[in-house]
C-alpha cells in the first residue's frame, strides 16, 4: 500500500532518508534547509527512527562525522546549502575519497557576497568536482525516489561513493507536492537495510585508511580509482532506476526529454525552474514555435552521451545555467558543448544563457527572449537575463539610499 | 570520589607491548612520538586514531602504517569531528545492529598544537560540549612543525619561528604568549584533563591508564621537544623534556573531578636560561647580546604560575 499525501521538498526529503532506514544524521542547520533536519531530529528523538541524531557545530565537522561514520559501517544521511556546502568543502572532498556511501542533500541557494536566501546553482556547481555522484531533482517526488536511489548508488561496491540529491531551495525546498510514498516493504525489496559489503573500522579488523601517499604516481592511482568509480556509477544509475521502475513504476533516465523529438529550439535546464520551461515550451508550442526541453538529472557522472543523444539533430539550443563562473558565463555550458563537438549533427548553434540568479524568477518572456537571441544572425553568447525594467529597480533601490541620506 | 589507582612505580612495571612499531617517517629525536608511543601501551590495540594534518600524518605512508590499531587520515580542522562519526557509529552498530562489545574500539585523536590551538580549536570544543567518549592527544612542538617551524598559538613568548623571526625590530621572535589550552579545556569540564612528558613515562602511563578506565572526553596535551624546530641534537629530546619540567615551564598535572592536581612538582625550579640556552629558536636571547628584559619576562610568568599553587 502506497500513500499519497501533500509534502514540502524539505519534507519529502527527510521523508526520503526516514524510508531508506537511515541510521545516523550529524546535522547543521542553515536556511532553506533546516526542515529537514527538524524533521528527522523529531524521528530520532520520538524512536520512528533508530540510531543517532548528532547536533554538529559546523558543516565542516559534519561532513566529516558524516564520512567517518560511513567508514564505520552505518547508513549515513545528512543534508546543507550554500555556505554550508562551501565551509564543508575540504570535508566533501576528504569523505568521497575515503569512498564512503552516504546521500547528502544540498538545497540550492545562491552564496555570498552579496548573502540571500534565494536560489541558484553556484552552491552545488562548486561540488562539481568533488568526487560526489549528483541527482538534481525538479520536483518533490524526485527529491524523495533519488534519495532511495542514491543508496542504491552509493552503497554499490562499483561506486562506494557519496551522492549528493539536489533541489532549488523555496521554489521546491517549500512548495509542497503531492508525493507517493510506498509503503516500507515495498521499499525494503528495493532498498534492504544497510549491510556492509566493503570493509569498515571495527576492532576484529584494522586498517589504515587515507594514508598520506608520496609520488604523483600513487596519487593518480587512487585519483583514477575515484574516476572509473564516478563513472561507472552512470551504469550504476541506469541499472537502479530500472530496478526502481519495477517496484515503483517511475522511470528516470539521466536526462529527460520534454517535447524533443521535433524541437528546433530547445533549453537545456536543471531542477524545479525546468517546470517553468516546461510550461514556456507548452505555450510556444500553442503560438506555432516548436521548442523542447531536456532536463539535466545526472550530472554527475556528466552523462555526456545521452546529452549529446537527445541534443543532436536540433538546430538551436539555448543551455540555461543559474549559475555564473565570472569571466567565463555559465558553468554546465562548456560541458554540454563539449559533449556535442565531435558529433556530425551537433546543433547549429548552442547559446548560453546565465538567468535566475540569486532566485531571479525565469518567466515566459524570458524563454521568448531566448528563441529570438537564437534567431539572430550574429548572435552573441552569453545572454544574460538581466534587462532594462532589472536594471531600473536596482536604480531606484540606489535613489531611495540617497535620498534617505539626503533628509538625515 | 573516584579513586584512581597508580598502576606503576617504576620504569620495569611498564608494558613490553608496543602498539606502535619503530621505524616511521618521523623525525629522530621526536618527543611527541615517545609520548604516544608510552601512551598507546596502556590502552588495549582495539583502538582507532583519526589524525589532523600535521607532522604524524607520516606514521602511516601508504602502503604502511607502524600501528597495531587502526588509523584515519582527517583533515587538519576535522579529526575530532571523524572520532565523532566513529564513536557514534560504533554505538549504533552496537546497540541496534548486534555488533558485540568486542568489535569495539577506542577512538583516539592525534593532532598537533597547531591543529589544536587553532583550526580545529572549535570542532574539539564542540566535542567537549556534546561529552564525545574519546581520547585526545595532543603533541605540542608549540608551533606549525610539519610545515617548518611557524608560530602556532602555543608558540612561546621569546621563542622565534619562520612567521616570528628576530628583528631589530622585534627583538623577542614572538611577542605573545603561549595560549592556555589545559585552562581553556579546563573550564569545559572534561572527565578527564593532564599533561605530559615522555620525560615523566610513569606519570605519562598512570595517567593513560587512568584515562583508559575512564569515559567521555579525556584529553592529553603532551610536551614534545622537536630537535628540527627547536634546534637541538636529537640526543639530546630527553634533557630538553626533563628540563622543560625541572624548570617549571611545562606543568606536569591532571585535573580530575574539579580538582587540579601537579603529579610531578619540580623540586626547586632551574632557571628557565637553563632549558632556553640549549635551543636554536631561543638563540637570539642570549647572542649578540643577552635580552634581560625578555628572559626576565619568561621567568616572571613561569614564577606567577606556581606561586598560585605555593
Amino acid at each position: 500500500m502506497k500513500t499519497k499525501i501533500m509534502l514540502t521538498g524539505n519534507k519529502a526529503a527527510a521523508w526520503g532518508a526516514r524510508m531508506a532506514g537511515v541510521e545516523y544524521v550529524p546535522a547543521f542547520p542553515i536556511t532553506p534547509q533546516t526542515e529537514i533536519i527538524e524533521t528527522l531530529a523529531k524521528w530520532f528523538a520520538d524512536g520512528t527512527l533508530q540510531g543517532k541524531f548528532t547536533n554538529m557545530d559546523s558543516e565542516h565537522s559534519m561532513f566529516m562525522a558524516a564520512g567517518s561514520a560511513g567508514a564505520t559501517g552505518v547508513r549515513v544521511f545528512t543534508a546543507s546549502s550554500s555556505q554550508g556546502i562551501l565551509h564543508g568543502m575540504e570535508s566533501l572532498y576528504t569523505i568521497s575519497g575515503w569512498r564512503t556511501p552516504m546521500v547528502i542533500v544540498n538545497v540550492s541557494r545562491a552564496l555570498a557576497t552579496p548573502i540571500t536566501l534565494e536560489p541558484d546553482h553556484n552552491d552545488v556547481m562548486s561540488t562539481r568536482d568533488c568526487g560526489l555522484i549528483q541527482l538534481h531533482a525538479e520536483t518533490c517526488q524526485e527529491v524523495f525516489d533519488f534519495i532511495l536511489m542514491g543508496y542504491r548508488i552509493a552503497e554499490d561496491p562499483e561506486v562506494c561513493l557519496p551522492v549528493l540529491v539536489n533541489m532549488d531551495g523555496f521554489y521546491l525546498s517549500f512548495t509542497r507536492e503531492p508525493v507517493l510514498i510506498p509503503d516500507e516493504e515495498a521499499v525494503r525489496n528495493f532498498l534492504p537495510l544497510y549491510t556492509v559489503t566493503q570493509p569498515v573500522f571495527q576492532a576484529s579488523r584494522p586498517m589504515a585508511r587515507a594514508s598520506a601517499v608520496f609520488g604523483g604516481a600513487t596519487y593518480t592511482s587512487f585519483k583514477l580509482q575515484q574516476e572509473l568509480a564516478s563513472r561507472s556509477a552512470e551504469k550504476c544509475f541506469n541499472q537502479t532506476a530500472q530496478e526502481f521502475e519495477k517496484y515503483f513504476g517511475r522511470l528516470y533516465e539521466p536526462v529527460e526529454a520534454f517535447h524533443l523529438d521535433d524541437a528546433e529550439y530547445v533549453f537545456v535546464m536543471s531542477n524545479s525552474f525546468a517546470t517553468k520551461g516546461k510550461s514556456a515550451v507548452m505555450k510556444l508550442r500553442r503560438q506555432g514555435i516548436k521548442a523542447g526541453l531536456l532536463k539535466l538529472r545526472l550530472f554527475r557522472p556528466f552523462p555526456s552521451e545521452a546529452i549529446a543523444s537527445a541534443l543532436g539533430g536540433h538546430a538551436k539550443v539555448a543551455v540555461i545555467d543559474q549559475n555564473l563562473a565570472p569571466g567565463m558565463g555559465g558553468i554546465t555550458y562548456p560541458e554540454i558543448v563539449t559533449s556535442l563537438y565531435d558529433r556530425e549533427d551537433r546543433p547549429e548553434k548552442i547559446l548560453s544563457v546565465i538567468g535566475g540568479l540569486g532566485g531571479k524568477d525565469i518567466e515566459d518572456q524570458d524563454f521568448m527572449a531566448i528563441i529570438e537571441h537564437l534567431d539572430k544572425p550574429d548572435m552573441q553568447t552569453p545572454l544574460y537575463l538581466y534587462d532594462e525594467g532589472d536594471a531600473s529597480g536596482f536604480s531606484r533601490l540606489q535613489q531611495i539610499a540617497k535620498l534617505k541620506e539626503a533628509l538625515s | 570520589m573516584k579513586v584512581l589507582t597508580r598502576a606503576h612505580k617504576k620504569i620495569k612495571d611498564l608494558h613490553p607491548h608496543e602498539a606502535i612499531a619503530p621505524g616511521t617517517g618521523l623525525c629522530a629525536g621526536c618527543g611527541g612520538l615517545e609520548g604516544l608511543r608510552l601512551g598507546l601501551k596502556e590502552l588495549d590495540d582495539d583502538f582507532l586514531i583519526c589524525n589532523a594534518a600535521g607532522c604524524f600524518t607520516l606514521l602511516s605512508v601508504y602502503p604502511f602504517t607502524p600501528l597495531q590499531g587502526s588509523w584515519l587520515y582527517t583533515t587538519m580542522g576535522g579529526p575530532v569531528p571523524a572520532a565523532q562519526g566513529v564513536r557514534d557509529a560504533l554505538d549504533i552498530r552496537m546497540r541496534y545492529r548486534g555488533l558485540e562489545e568486542k568489535e569495539n574500539l577506542q577512538v583516539i585523536v592525534v593532532a598537533g598544537d597547531g591543529s589544536s590551538n587553532d583550526i580545529g580549536f572549535g570542532a574539539t570544543s564542540a566535542a567537549i560540549h556534546r561529552g564525545l567518549d574519546f581520547i585526545y592527544f595532543c603533541y605540542d612542538n608549540e608551533a606549525y612543525g610539519n610545515t617548518g617551524f611557524q608560530l602556532s598559538a602555543a608558540s612561546p613568548y621569546g621563542g622565534a619561528t619562520q612567521t616570528t623571526p628576530r628583528t631589530d625590530e622585534h627583538e623577542a621572535g614572538t611577542e605573545v604568549n603561549k595560549k592556555d589550552l589545559f585552562e581553556i579545556w579546563k573550564a569545559q569540564k572534561p572527565v578527564y584533563l593532564a599533561t605530559v612528558s615522555p620525560r615523566e613515562p610513569i606519570d605519562l602511563s598512570n595517567k593513560f591508564a587512568r584515562a583508559n578506565e575512564l569515559k567521555g572526553p579525556r584529553m592529553f596535551i603532551c610536551m614534545s621537544p622537536c630537535p628540527t624546530g627547536w634546534g637541538f641534537e636529537p640526543k639530546e629530546a630527553q634533557l630538553i623534556a626533563k628540563l622543560a619540567v625541572d624548570t617549571g615551564i611545562f606543568p606536569i598535572k591532571e585535573y580530575f573531578e574539579g580538582e587540579v592536581v601537579h603529579t610531578v612538582r619540580p623540586r626547586k625550579r632551574l632557571p628557565v636560561e637553563k632549558f632556553l640556552e640549549r635551543q636554536k629558536r631561543f638563540r637570539h636571547l642570549f647572542e649578540p647580546h643577552r635580552q634581560e628584559e625578555t628572559i626576565r619576562q619568561i621567568q616572571n610568568r613561569v614564577d606567577d604560575y606556581w606561586r598560585q599553587y605555593e
